[in-house]
């Protein structure tokens, strides 16, 4: 934890300023409200998860320096909060399809044939020049799509991972995860986004 | 010979701890026959550096003017 102190700092300040901004938090929060009440159809059981999400969020706040960057972790948390109140319920179509596990492997076969060969439209094309997509707005606002997309397991696994930067060890104690486990999520949130990606984006052809 | 499901399965993990030499073999073998794991592969690295992006928060500046202060670029 040597080094620059500087950008810990910035980092620290930008955390603690999403924080503070009351009206921010409170949008944030009718957000998920309305996401966690069409889920759980149960106001009370909604307004604790989202409770709970955000408490755990900020927990992690200070690694996040943008505002979508902290949606989408709210949200990811947000996902397993609900898929924990429905298990609970024994609301288990409804846990699969937020989670969307077993749809997700059939999701995730389809991409390969039965000898785990790629089918030939699923197979990945050339992307362009990563730094100039980085360039465009638009690159942004498909990648948070897509980021979205993920499953609510994958996603929270794959930003703890990527955003945050916590070491394996961490992840698997506070997921309580095996590390093949969290090496096989990890492979899936990666084989969708890349898939997601290719279709949106570098297929799509708006970057052109 | 490794199917493209256990090489993709290799390029993810390459990120995550380093290869043993037999997979980064297979891994290097797989790759110079099969172009959908050579993207792939290629892939991973544009998937990381857009996290750190991303997460950065540089991004939302270029339609976000209320946060100038990120402005600077973290190289
Ligand atoms: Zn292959």
């Amino acid at each position: 934890m040597t080094g620059s102190t500087s950008q810990a700092k910035d980092k620290q300040l930008d955390g603690a300023s999403q924080l503070n901004d009351t009206n921010y938090l409170e949008t944030l929060r009718q957000q998920m409200l309305k996401f966690a009440n069409l889920q759980i159809s149960d106001t009370h059981l909604a307004e604790d998860a989202v409770q709970e999400a955000l408490i755990g969020a900020m927990k992690k706040a200070d690694s996040f320096g943008g505002r979508s960057a902290f949606k989408t972790w709210v949200f990811a948390i947000l996902k397993n909060k609900i898929a924990d109140v429905l298990r609970k319920r024994q609301r288990l179509a409804e846990v699969s399809e937020l989670m969307r596990s077993d749809e997700d492997d059939e999701a995730l076969s389809s991409l390969f044939d039965k000898k785990g060969h790629w089918n030939p439209e699923d197979r990945p094309n050339r992307w362009g020049d990563p730094e100039d997509s980085f360039k465009q707005q638009q690159f942004w606002v498909v990648f948070e799509t897509c980021l979205n997309n993920l499953p609510g397991n994958q996603a929270k696994v794959f930003m703890m991972r990527e955003y945050i930067g916590l070491d394996t060890d961490e992840i698997c104690k506070e997921e309580d995860l095996s590390v093949s486990n969290l090496h096989v999520i990890l492979h899936r949130a990666r084989l969708k986004l890349q898939k997601c990606l290719e279709i949106k984006w570098y297929d799509g052809g708006k970057h052109a | 010979m490794l199917s493209c499901h256990q090489a993709t399965r290799l390029a993810s993990d390459a990120q995550e701890r380093p290869l043993t030499f037999k997979e980064k073999v297979s891994l290097k073998i797989h790759t110079m026959m099969c172009s959908g794991c050579r993207n792939f592969e290629s892939s991973m690295n544009t998937l990381r550096k857009a996290m750190q992006g991303f997460a950065s928060g540089d991004h939302k500046d270029i339609t976000n003017n209320n946060t100038k202060k990120t402005m600077k670029k973290h190289e």
